[in-house]
């Protein structure tokens, strides 16, 4: 399995928990690809959050809703329970403060979707581990120094911050790309699921 | 001198005055019979007369909006956006460019005649507000035989007419792009409206209004209401890169008597300068109060999202980062009303160090930005025909 299957996956879970004709908002939305698909297969009503110049440029090319904003900023600019679904992929761990932007989360949409990279994957583990460094993998490819992922976190960690501020796991999924992932992961996730994607509620 | 028209220029253009002979109900409630309009047009319009956009220009502008005038050295004042291949392009779209009422570029106005008089307007034009443009506009519109508009675009007021228009006639306009405009003025600007209106009734020149009847202008009023506009319009940053603390003339050097003048008041003087004979003082009055009395919402309980779910079309929303005349905060207001409302839309800020200004410079990714919505309407409308 490679990569564009672990996003098939997700996007699969994604496409599976939003209803349809519902409004999305996605947080840290890329260059759009998630909102085209989620508007075009479930006729949502999109909107994503960016600051990069050239995801916004291709978003507003694709003719996806984009706004530039600064989500470690706040998003105060949104009303409570404005938003059906809130999505963030593979962008918490790049959060200034995690735990505020889940709250905000919660309190804008009525349920979100969130994915992360699990730091306790057994090839992060075993590069700490055995080399000493810092893991620098397909998922994780950058440096300590320059990454912008600022806080590594483990899906124990997740789920012991959900249940610290009563957020309701309703669902999640698992994916993992090796082939001891795709055996093991739904058994021992914090060790054998690379990303994982939860949709919780308050 | 037009040599150096580019292959991305739309080259030289000509003016037409059209007579819309429908009569214009303003807000005041004046009655214009008939108004005549300055327009230019580039592009061609596509045979089911879909692929028109309209430019609605701010406070000082005019009809001429892009190419050359023969003999003029300058383009319009859009030219960076508007040609072949450009953010406008007018290989795909047929841009309509009208001088509005009110203002001093040949279209109706206080220089014009009164016909009930046969003397200018001069003071006595009646008071107007940002949809009396849009009326005028749509009185254009019905003329050109277009149906729908695939955009309304303006910056500052020029956004303004463009969110009004989406509320007036949401089914005559598929897009509606606002840059560097609000959904209403702040006290701080209106009262630098306020300073530029009376720096022109402050000049003996101005004749509460009737200067043209007694033939003299007040040009140092206006020269000066345009000095304040001016600084407004530019960055604290770009005016320190630009001018710094450069001389024009003198020195300080000790013993030296003669008088010293600082480049920023070089070039200040000299925008006023040239500003007070192209423009008009009444004009310059009647269009800052235009502006000051804008409220896109005042109608709608105060409430612009109330407002704005009266909107059918989609939204482009753009700010520069450096713009404290209309500055990206109210760019954001309008963006999370339209959010809120439900109503397509995408919104940049756009970093630059020009001040209110920006919106008519180049700057790439502006460029971009508006270039791929554009397109984007573009390759719609081409797929559905």
């Amino acid at each position: 399995m490679n990569q564009a299957e672990s996003t098939r996956q997700i996007n699969n879970s994604i496409h599976s928990w939003v209803k349809p004709k519902s409004r999305v908002l996605d947080l840290g939305c890329g260059d759009g690809t998630l909102l085209a698909q989620l508007e075009q297969d479930l006729d949502i009503r999109g909107y994503g959050l960016e600051i990069d110049p050239d995801s916004i440029n291709q978003c507003v090319a694709k003719g996806v809703n984009v706004v530039e904003q600064d989500l470690n900023k706040g998003m105060a600019n949104f009303a409570d329970d404005s938003f059906d679904t809130v999505i963030m992929t593979q962008a918490l761990q790049a959060m200034r403060f995690p735990h505020l932007v889940l709250d905000e989360m919660l309190r804008i949409g009525s349920q979100c979707v969130i994915t992360f990279p699990n730091f306790g994957h057994w090839k992060a583990r075993a590069y700490l581990t055995l080399r000493g460094r810092m893991p620098v993998t397909k998922q994780l490819t950058y440096q300590w120094y320059d990454t912008p992922n600022i806080h590594f976190f483990t899906y124990s960690d997740f789920e012991a911050l959900c249940r610290e501020r009563n957020i309701k796991i309703l669902r999640k999924q698992f994916v993992g790309e090796h082939f001891l992932d795709r055996q093991l992961k739904n058994l021992w996730p914090n060790l054998f699921a690379e990303t994982a994607v939860y949709h919780l509620s308050k | 001198m037009t040599s150096d028209i580019s292959a991305s220029s739309v080259g030289l253009v000509k003016v037409e005055k059209i007579l819309i002979e429908t009569p214009l109900t303003l807000a005041c409630g004046v009655v214009l019979p008939s108004h005549e309009l300055m327009v230019e047009t580039y592009g061609t319009l596509n045979a089911d007369k879909s692929n028109a956009l309209l430019i609605c220009h701010a406070l000082s502008g005019s009809h001429h909006a892009a190419g050359f005038y023969a003999g003029d050295e300058k383009p319009g004042w859009w030219d960076s956006y508007i040609g072949p291949g450009k953010a406008m392009d007018t290989n795909r779209f047929f841009i309509v460019s009208l001088n509005n009422i009110g203002s001093c570029f040949g279209s109706t106005g206080p220089t014009t005649i009164n016909p009930e008089s046969g003397e200018p307007w001069g003071a006595e034009f009646p008071v107007l507000r940002a949809r009396d443009w849009v009326e005028s506009q749509r009185l254009l519109m019905e003329h050109l035989g277009i149906e729908c508009w695939a955009a309304v675009i303006g910056g500052s007021l020029g956004g303004m007419q463009a969110m009004r228009w989406a509320l007036e006639y949401p089914d005559k306009l598929a897009n509606s792009i606002v840059i560097a405009s609000s959904m209403k003025l702040t006290a701080q600007n209106i009262a630098f409206n306020e300073l530029a209106r009376r720096a022109i009734q402050s000049d003996p020149d101005f004749c509460e209004g009737n200067y043209l009847q007694n033939n003299t202008a007040p040009r140092r009023g206006l020269a000066l209401a345009r000095m304040i506009g001016h600084v407004t319009y530019l960055s604290d940053e770009l005016m320190g890169q630009k001018f710094g603390r450069e001389l024009r003339s003198g020195t300080f050097d000790q013993g030296e008597a003669a008088p010293i003048e600082f480049q920023v008041e070089s070039y200040l003087n000299y925008q006023g300068e040239k500003f007070s004979g192209d423009f008009d003082a009444n004009a310059y009055i009647l269009i800052t109060k235009m502006l000051d009395y804008f409220d896109l919402s005042r109608e709608y309980q105060n409430d612009p999202v109330q407002a704005f779910s009266h909107a059918n079309c989609d939204f482009l929303v753009v700010a520069f980062s450096s713009d404290w005349r209309f500055s990206p905060k109210r760019s954001r207001e309008i963006t999370d009303a339209l959010i809120a409302a439900g109503k397509n839309v995408s919104f940049a800020e756009i970093d630059s160090d020009q001040g209110h200004d920006a919106f008519l410079l180049p700057n790439p990714r502006y460029e971009q930005v508006l270039g791929n919505y554009l397109s984007k309407v573009a390759d719609k409308l081409e797929g559905a025909a």
